[in-house]
């Protein structure tokens, strides 16, 4: 004797993105705080030691932030023209940012005025960075050269002029305290040593270059430009390691997350794309309103800034980890008692006797089991299932019209009912998975309640919302069809004038558009 | 000897109403036979054979509950020792038995239904008065007349309390005849079909204790008839609650309860006419056929349209049921051999798929297909199954339901992988509409190479295309299965239906019919090879040669003809002049078995491809058309038989008529049955009598060869030896058996290995004394088993005997010598 069997709710292979563990972890951010600064925000940088504040570089200013703060905690104002790339060095107590006046200036994070001034640079300074040994600046400037700088001294170590186009950005390796790498307009990355006079090596990288990072090892280069971002091998002579274009306008900025394990690009195209440093794909995106032109990630990954070509500055903060500390709390004594038993593990020679596991049924499932058809349509035609989950509307519709009472069970409505089942057909006919089963429900209902039209303005609202749909559809499917003969056309001409080959093609096409279609 | 055509798969057991026991046995027609089956382990315990015919109606005898009698279409009452399974008297009648009744209240006469002479459609009720005399057949040639103008289905008469009257339906008059007052009352329900109501009767079951009758009718009605001793005051109650026609009625043993059941397979119990409480026992799987219950009313048992016997207990619970081969009207599966059980696949309960084992003729599962619930109810569209196909080594098995629309058949091809942990397949991959119309032919690369990636599905659709079915493997590690199966390649030949597909045998070449045209593929690149036609006419069936004629390409048209191109040459080697409807290739040899089917007649032809002259033809092999053949792998190769049947020596062929009759192909002597569940039933049919004796004979039987060859005695020897009286102590239901104190120092014994003779010597001693007595005892009784083995003579045991005869066992062998063996020759 068989059990019942419950309606089987066919499942879909859900379309667009996996969840992974990728998804789930960067998913875990609260909705996302906006701060409007004054101007495109072009560098955002997280002070290594905590709380962890971080720098803003927009327009004429550097706005510090704390963690929480939605009002900036400091300001460095003291910029005739445009600030740019405000770094903070490895103590956290230093700050360098360049200017559009051509200097570069040095700021105590914890004062006002500036410690330092560097000029040199005749043009405007975008990038400026600390050496790891602390006690140097390089900085990149739209003079074509790239400088060194002594903080004690404040003077000019070194100067190279070796690039051909503005030097946009940079970056100090933080093994070698000598070594820096530039980048600029002129599609190349050059690395410096501060020992030497001119560069050791120069990278192609075929784009002009907008951002660069190495490796916390040293061993690999990243750099962006144009659409792609490329990794190249540093050690092995500068070797392109992989090519990446997942973004389809210019790349801006680069950053690694702080394991090291996730490699993060910001786009003019809005997205910011999540990388595997193992696999080189992408396993999360982000997507924001404006091109995006800075962004960083504060240790642990705890913030995600991400600056704007408009001035606004995102800020995420990761959720806080759930605690299962409550349920513990929650263990009272009398619990304990009926839980007794439940911890006893099997010894080798007992014999165990299962229960029979009570089934649940829907509530669909129990009016079908006891062949209320009417009232099994009703139960699915509850707002929280009718919207939330049309797969068991339709799979209920389907079993009855596989029991024969689907019309009786359509039938006999009142205005309000018709009005909400039309309402869903209405909706849902034009979806492939659904339209089968909906055009006979539809067909049915037309036909049931054809003597009754003109009666209720709200259920010809609605027949005529249907029509219309269709209509609709149908023009779409038209069109496609179109498509559809053209695409047939032209690989009839491009293919080679082999059968066999062309009933392939056909057929391969085919199915091709159409997918790509209903995606 | 000659090709034998051998009916196996059981018989159906929807003769007659099964019958209880006194002591829990169960008694059912099947086909020509009786078969005893216990209630309490559904094993058979008994087949009693010697009809020529159906069995048409069993009852108990009600002087002697050992004794049951039965009626059959051949003419004949038997009277059975149903314990022993042996014929006690043979009754003849002359006419055909329809049904059969016994009453207590008349001691030596039966009632029967006979059709009526002269007349065609008409049946009479007729009392036999059985003659006692002393010889084993008897002409019954007293027959009275009861009633006249009766139904010819046994659930239309029906005895009443005491029995004092006979209650008989047919269409919508009821009869009423009461013995004593010799009254004939007749009642007449409205003719004319009402709304949603049809009076005709269908079935008729009287009250033990009052003078009610309840009748079933064709609208799901259910009528309690009382006061019929007046003509014009009778009156009636209705009950209704079933929708269709109701197929059976029974009233409990003290009239408190009514058992009624029908088409939507629910047993419902109705408590009190008055109040209408009722019980329902749902979902029983199929429609109910008939219903009896037990003479102490704490068993009831439902017979089932799809040969099953489902027992349930008094409370209205499910007990247990007994399943036979599930005879679907139409197997659209066609039949299908598992690779991995060798049982054969096919359409079961609707929306399963049954693989039922030859060699024990049970079903070995059921395996849910469709998942969904069945409503029973006629005229639904419901989705069952259409294709099956194994992949060589078992692993893989794909399936196809469709449910007819009236736009679009609803397509669902589905893939199931065989999980090792769980014995079962599971679900892996599941296509909605794999074809936009009907799937016409499905199979696998039949390769036996483990490779994976070497497995692929091809179907072929009337949607003008075939599909090649591909296992992907999903890269992600944390999904939840590792491979599913998609679309590969769609091939298609100028806008034909494919009807057929075929791989050959090292999955280079696949052969797809494109209605006249034969198309040949590389597997690999999925490239036209080239083309074969034989026009006019479509292609029927297509099938590669294999071993040595591999290079051959078999194919049949529905103009009748049978063609085969060489692939080498591409060109036609030989075509035949035959309308072939099944074209089977053995799996194991080149041969390769066509069944035509011309003026009425099937015939059979087995062939090599390489050569156009058959190597064996079997003109009218059966009346029947045979619509579906397979060749089931044997399990050990015949080494013996003779030459012309060397075909059958590694496979054996099956059959499936449109009568849904499975047949075999025999080449054993008439004697030897191939039944198989008479090898089965062998050792339980001796059991009843002294199933230690067989023991027993065995193991002195060993003793004596093991005094042979004393000196080259070999542990495992002794092993094997010992292996079979241990398995026949094991298969021994435990009620038969005699203590197990008694039994353990046997069994230890014929565990050991050592050179303990001596001791094992003692006990065999012992043993022999015993057995003598048993044999004493029942000699009687021995006989009839000894027959029995005689008959099946598949018992190696029964051999082993004879090679080496002991006194004693000579003594019985010349007693069945001198047994009457005339009926056997009604196998």
């Amino acid at each position: 004797m068989a059990a019942y069997r419950p309606v089987a709710v066919p499942a879909c292979p859900k379309l667009g993105e996996k969840i992974t563990q990728d998804t789930l972890y960067w998913r875990g951010y609260k909705t996302p705080v906006q701060i409007k600064e004054f101007g495109a925000v072009n560098k955002i940088d997280f002070s290594p030691v905590p709380p962890y504040n971080y720098a803003v570089t927009a327009s004429s200013r550097i706005h510090i932030y704390g963690r929480y703060s939605q009002e900036p905690i400091k300001t460095f104002s003291r910029f005739r023209d445009a600030a740019y790339c405000a770094t903070y060095r490895d103590d956290g107590r230093l700050l360098a940012a360049g200017s559009e006046d051509g200097s570069v200036r040095l700021f105590d994070v914890s004062g006002k005025a500036p410690l330092r001034q560097f000029d040199g640079h005749n043009k405007p300074v975008h990038v400026v960075g600390f050496l790891s040994d602390k006690y140097r600046i390089f900085s990149g400037g739209d003079d074509y050269s790239s400088s060194l700088w002594d903080i004690p001294s404040a003077t000019e170590i070194v100067s190279y002029s070796e690039h051909t186009d503005y030097v946009r950005c940079g970056c100090a390796s933080k093994v070698n305290a000598d070594v820096f790498i530039t980048g600029s307009y002129d599609h190349t990355v050059k690395l410096f040593d501060a020992r030497t006079k001119g560069s050791v090596m120069t990278i192609e990288h075929g784009h002009p270059v907008e951002s660069v990072l190495l490796f916390p090892s040293g061993g690999l280069l990243v750099s962006a430009g144009g659409r792609y971002v490329k990794v190249w091998d540093v050690l092995k002579g500068g070797q392109l390691l992989v090519s990446l274009k997942n973004h389809h306008k210019t790349v801006t900025c680069l950053c690694l997350n702080s394991s090291g394990q996730r490699l993060l690009s910001g786009s003019l195209d809005r997205h910011v794309k999540i990388y595997s440093t193992t696999s080189y794909k992408v396993v999360h995106s982000f997507n924001y309103a404006t091109s995006i032109l800075s962004l960083a990630l504060s240790p642990e990954d705890e913030t995600l800034v991400v600056g704007m070509t408009n001035g606004v500055l995102n800020v995420k903060h990761r959720k806080p980890e759930e605690r299962n500390e409550k349920f513990q709390k929650k263990r009272q004594p009398a619990y304990r008692t009926y839980v007794k038993g439940r911890t006893y593990m099997p010894k080798q020679e007992d014999f165990c006797v299962s229960k029979p596991v009570k089934r649940v049924l829907r509530k669909y499932d129990k009016l079908l089991k006891s062949f209320e058809s009417s009232k099994a349509l009703d139960a699915v035609l509850e707002p929280p299932i009718m919207l939330h989950t049309p797969e068991v509307t339709v799979a209920v519709m389907q079993e009855l019209h596989r029991r024969g009472t689907l019309r009786s069970a359509l039938a006999g409505r009142d205005e309000k009912q018709v009005n909400l089942l039309l309402t869903f057909v209405a909706r849902r006919v034009i979806e492939p998975r659904f339209t089968p089963v909906l055009v006979t429900v539809a067909d049915m209902i037309t036909d049931i309640y054809q003597p009754v039209v003109g009666q209720s303005a709200i259920v010809d609202k609605q027949f005529l919302k249907l029509q219309e749909a269709i209509g609709k559809e149908i023009d779409y499917q038209e069109e496609l069809l179109e498509v559809l003969g053209m695409m047939d056309t032209l690989f009839a001409t491009f293919t080679k004038k082999r059968d066999i080959h062309l009933e392939e093609n056909k057929s391969n096409g085919l199915t091709e558009t159409i997918e790509t279609n209903r995606n | 000897g000659p090709l034998r055509v051998v009916r196996c798969g059981g018989s159906a057991l929807r003769g007659a109403r099964a019958v209880f026991s006194a002591d829990s046995y169960l008694l059912c027609a099947a086909g020509d036979f009786v078969k005893v089956y216990s209630v309490s382990t559904e094993e058979t315990l008994q087949l009693m054979g010697g009809h020529a015919e159906l069995v048409t109606g069993i009852q108990l005898n009600p002087q002697n509950h050992m004794q049951l009698y039965s009626s059959s279409l051949d003419g004949s009452i038997k009277l059975w020792d149903f314990m022993d399974g042996i014929p006690i008297k043979t009754f003849t009648v002359g006419s055909k038995l329809l049904a059969l009744y016994t009453l207590a209240s008349v001691e030596d006469s039966v009632f029967v239904v006979i059709p009526k002479k002269g007349e065609r459609d008409t049946f009479q009720l007729v009392s036999v008065k059985l003659p006692k005399g002393a010889g084993q057949d008897l002409e019954a040639k007293e027959l009275s007349v009861v009633l006249d103008d009766v139904g010819a289905s046994p659930k239309q008469i029906a005895f009443g309390r005491e029995g004092g009257y006979v209650v008989s339906v047919k269409e919508v008059s009821l009869q009423v005849y009461f013995f004593k007052r010799k009254l004939l009352n007749r009642f007449s329900l409205r003719a004319v079909k009402t709304k949603g109501g049809d009076n005709q009767f269908s079935c008729v079951a009287c009250h033990p204790t009052e003078d009610c009758i309840a009748t079933g009718h064709a609208d799901g009605k259910i009528r309690l008839w009382r006061n019929f001793h007046h003509r014009k005051e009778y009156t009636y109650s209705t009950l209704h609650w079933h929708h269709d026609i109701v197929m059976d009625l029974a009233f409990s043993m003290e009239g408190t309860r009514l058992l009624s059941g029908g088409v939507e397979s629910v047993l419902v119990q109705w408590h009190n006419e008055s109040s209408c409480q009722k019980d329902f026992l749902p979902r029983l799987g199929s429609p109910i056929e008939y219903i009896s219950m037990s003479a102490d009313g704490a068993l009831c048992c439902t017979l089932h349209t799809d040969n099953r016997i489902t027992i349930i207990n008094s409370n209205l619970r499910f007990s247990r049921s007994i399943q036979g081969l599930i005879k679907s009207r139409d197997v659209k599966t066609g039949l299908v051999v598992d690779p991995r059980t060798k049982a054969l696949v096919m359409n079961g309960e609707p929306g399963h798929l049954q693989f039922y084992c030859l060699q024990s003729d049970q079903q070995l599962f059921s395996l849910d297909i469709v998942q969904r619930q069945y409503i029973h109810e006629a005229g639904l569209k419901q989705s069952d199954l259409v294709k099956v196909a194994f992949s060589a080594q078992g692993t893989w098995l794909a399936t196809v339901e469709e449910r007819e629309e009236v736009t679009d058949p609803e397509l669902e091809l589905k893939l199931w992988f065989f999980e090792e942990e769980t014995q079962s397949f599971k679900l892996n991959t599941r296509i909605n509409t794999p074809h936009d119309n009907h799937i016409t032919d499905m199979c696998f690369r039949d390769m036996d190479e483990l490779e994976d990636d070497s497995l692929i599905l091809v179907t072929t659709g009337r949607d003008c295309v075939f599909k090649v079915w591909a296992m992907v493997e999903d890269t992600d590690p944390e999904a939840q299965q590792s491979v599913s199966w998609s679309c590969d390649f769609v091939g298609s030949y100028h806008n034909y239906q494919a009807t057929n597909c075929c791989f050959s045998e090292d999955g280079s070449l696949l052969a797809v019919s494109f209605e006249e045209t034969v198309t040949l593929w590389d597997s690999v690149t999925w490239d036209l090879k080239c083309t074969f036609c034989h026009p006019p006419g479509n292609i029927r069936n297509i099938c590669f040669g294999r071993l040595t004629c591999s290079k051959y390409l078999i194919g049949a048209t529905d103009y009748g003809f049978l063609c085969c191109w060489n692939l080498l040459t591409c060109a036609l080697e030989w075509s035949a002049h035959l309308n072939v409807v099944v074209l089977q290739p053995d799996p194991l040899s080149e041969h390769i078995a066509a069944v035509s089917w011309l003026s009425k007649e099937s015939s059979l032809f087995v062939f090599k491809p390489n050569e156009p002259r058959p190597i064996y033809i079997q003109r009218n092999l059966c009346k029947e058309k045979i619509l579906l053949a397979a060749f089931v792998p044997r399990d050990e190769p015949e080494t013996t038989g003779p030459e012309k049947y060397l075909w059958l020596r590694r496979s054996q062929l099956f059959f499936l008529t449109d009568t849904q009759e499975l047949m075999t192909l025999s080449t054993k002597p008439l004697e030897e049955r191939l039944t198989p569940s008479s090898k089965q039933l062998a050792v339980e049919e001796s059991l009843p009598v002294t199933p230690f004796s067989l023991l027993l004979g065995k193991h002195r039987h060993q003793h004596s060869e093991e005094d042979i060859d004393l000196g080259k005695l070999v542990v495992q020897n002794k092993h094997e030896q010992a292996s079979p009286a241990v398995k026949e102590l094991l298969h021994t239901p435990a009620h038969v058996l005699p203590s197990a104190s008694f039994l353990c120092p046997i069994f230890i014994n014929s565990l050991l290995i050592s050179k303990e003779n001596k001791s094992a010597e003692e006990v065999a001693d012992e043993v022999e004394m015993e057995s003598e007595k048993t044999e004493d005892d029942s000699d009687e009784e021995r006989d009839v088993t000894e027959m029995e083995q005689e008959d099946t003579s598949h018992m190696e045991l029964l051999g082993e005997i004879t090679c080496k005869l002991s006194k004693s066992q000579e003594k019985e062998l010349r007693k069945i010598r001198k047994m009457d063996y005339s009926w056997i020759s009604a196998f």
